[in-house]
């Protein structure tokens, strides 16, 4: 409030209260307004903005109590303090239970008045500050990070979003890389617990005993090295979404435990026995067949289903491939703006390669492409000598066994990749210009747009 | 508005050392030359017999229709009774904020109220903070921020003993704007 001028609103039909009370904060430096009634102090809280407001219960006509209401309908955030006599706390209590900051008896002390709308102050600037973080945090998970447009992406898109308002347990299932995390996170904050933490446990990069005390916590004691008492992921999940990735990894001992806390949502720290109660939701991940591993004994049947109840599957990139121009794009301007490298484009033969490259590490391995391109090519745009050697070398084979099949798309990649520039790419396949344009009129090959 | 002070004893024996103390500290503090006078008014008019109290409110309204009064200065009631404003408990003091006049009381300045010895050259200290605080506000400044401020506020008798009984840098400018040697 330092900033800008506090106002304190003083409500009360005594003039000799609302007198004194306004020289009172107008001494202390605060912006002050009176009202003797219900009606004027609406009008006064239409007019202008107020941080704390004093309000007398025993007022004619609308009563503070009935003001208070209304109130807390035009502002819920607005601090208000109720002035009542001795006779009146019965009224008193009555508006703390409505929702008032607290109150005041009259006469009242002026250490107490002085201290009251400070803590009202700033009450009011915390929540203020509230509203605004949270303000911030539903624009940030508005913001669309996960690109695609292509019908299965949308589809998974569709799926997040009607499951996220939703407290179910959500199985997400795709190969390595094509951002399962991602989705995990946009369900989270989608949901109502948006406001808690999503909290990731990669199941598959710790051994067994460590992942149980990661997830359980442990009390001091609880084995050799457990010199303090830790929380672990589960209690710091609490209101919020444990994510469990690589969940077919986790060992058979642990399988048991955590289906016991998923299921009563309550377990206990390793060493020790008092239950500690918890409300998070549950989003697991998975590369693996796990219905394979439940055949194989090797994952409990009560856990998959147990986890199994929403699945959504995340295609890998090669069957979106109309998604690859786009999030090269994406990521060549978060790489650019990362690394202050002015990139603007990708060149249309090295686009083509990435269209057509299998991408077997999905969305993960593109990103690395891009980034590793951005380090190496020079701006404004990344062309094909760039991208990663094996992205040709992976490329589909090319169709025919023929020698002159072969001949014609080894032509067309040496050209592809030195721009249609005849001189080097007639160096590189090691023939003469001339030659080289009479393969390229024999195999009728046109250069792109 | 003229830099001329009068100072009006009320229920306080204008010739008392407290009174002369004050007046010859507010000649340093602001470089005024302060008149004593005895008020004209009956100060029974602001007294609240329900509360056993005086109303500062009305002593600062009669402070100001004192047909003794010189309308161009400044005028600081200084009182032993205690005082009050309609809802609250007591006050040290109160003041007109851009106005002329401004009350102290040293009632509840005073050690024995605390059960505490006696203590006058405490009592003058805390008297001057208060009555150059009050003055402060007639000047239009509010409560500072700056705990080494005379406008910082203080609603404990402690808190006065705490603040000095000098203005910080920005709120000697204001009073100086006035045409006010203030120190």
């Amino acid at each position: 409030m330092a900033d800008k001028q506090a106002g304190v609103l003083i409500v009360d039909d005594e003039f000799s209260v609302r007198d004194s009370l306004d020289g009172w904060f107008r001494r202390d430096g605060l912006r002050t307004g009176t009202a003797k009634d219900a009606t004027e102090a609406l009008a006064l809280l239409r007019d202008a903005s107020w941080d704390v407001v004093l309000l007398d219960i025993k007022m004619p006509g609308m009563d503070g109590l009935e003001l208070q209401r209304k109130i807390h309908d035009i502002d819920p955030e607005l601090v208000v303090i109720m002035i009542t006599a001795y006779a009146s706390v019965d009224s008193a209590v009555k508006a703390l239970k409505q929702g008032a900051f607290d109150y005041i008896t009259k006469p009242i002390d002026p250490d107490e008045l002085s201290h009251l709308v400070r803590k009202g102050l700033e009450q009011r600037r915390l929540r203020t500050e509230n509203l605004q973080l949270r303000n911030k945090i539903d624009e940030l998970s508005r913001m669309d990070r996960i690109v695609g447009e292509s019908p299965p992406m949308l589809k998974v898109l569709e799926l997040v979003g009607s499951v996220a308002a939703t407290d179910a347990t959500v199985l997400i299932r795709g190969e390595s890389g094509t951002g399962k995390e991602l989705i995990a996170q946009a369900i989270h904050a989608q949901s109502r617990r948006r406001y808690f933490p999503i909290v990731p446990v990669n199941c598959g990069a710790l051994p067994e005993s460590l992942l149980e005390s990661e997830l359980f916590g442990h009390e001091r004691g609880a084995f050799t090295g457990a010199q303090y008492r830790r929380k672990g992921k589960l209690e710091m999940a609490d209101g919020g979404t444990l994510f469990l990735d690589e969940v077919g990894t986790i060992g058979l001992k642990t399988q048991v435990d955590l289906l016991r806390a998923l299921e009563t949502k309550e377990f206990a720290r390793l060493g020790g026995t008092t239950p500690i109660k918890v409300d998070f939701r549950v989003i697991c991940a998975t590369n693996q067949m796990l219905e394979k591993l439940v055949e194989e004994g090797t994952f409990r049947e009560d856990l998959y289903y147990r986890i199994n109840v929403f699945t959504i599957h995340l295609p890998p990139l090669r069957e979106r491939r109309e998604d690859i121009p786009l999030l090269a794009q994406h990521f060549l301007h978060k790489y650019a703006l990362q690394m202050n490298r002015p990139f603007e484009s990708i060149a249309p033969e090295a686009m083509n390669l990435l269209v057509r490259y299998p991408w077997p590490g999905n969305v993960r391995e593109l990103a690395n492409a891009i980034e590793r391109a951005l380090v190496i090519g020079r701006p404004p745009a990344v062309r094909l000598p760039d991208l990663p050697v094996h992205l040709s070398r992976d490329e589909a084979p090319p169709a025919g066994e023929s020698l002159a099949e072969i001949e014609k798309a080894h032509v067309e990649q040496v050209l592809r990749d030195s721009d249609w520039n005849i001189t080097r790419a007639a160096k590189r396949l090691g023939i003469d210009r001339v030659t080289l344009y009479n393969k390229i009129k024999k195999y009728e090959l046109v250069k792109p747009a | 508005m003229s830099d001329r002070l009068d100072v009006l004893p009320i229920y306080v024996d204008g010739a008392s050392p407290l009174i002369a103390g004050l007046v010859e500290r507010l000649e340093r503090s602001f470089g005024l030359a302060p008149r004593v006078r005895s008020p004209w008014f009956d100060a029974e008019t602001g007294f609240d017999p329900s509360r056993g109290q005086y109303n500062s409110t009305v002593l600062l309204q009669l402070l100001l229709r004192d047909p003794t009064s010189d309308p161009a200065a400044r005028v600081l009631g200084v009182t032993s009774v205690d005082l009050f404003i309609p809802v609250l408990t007591y006050v040290f003091g109160e003041a007109q904020v851009e106005g002329r006049a401004a009350v102290v009381s040293s009632f509840r300045l005073r050690s024995e109220a605390y059960g505490l010895p006696r203590d006058e050259r405490l009592l003058a200290e805390r008297l001057e903070k208060e009555a150059v605080h009050e003055l402060g506000h007639t000047f239009g400044l509010v409560h500072c921020h700056d705990p080494g401020c005379v406008m910082h506020a203080a609603t404990y008798v402690e808190e006065i003993d705490l603040r000095p009984v000098t203005f910080c840098e920005r709120c000697l400018l204001v009073v100086r704007r006035a045409g006010i040697r203030a120190r």
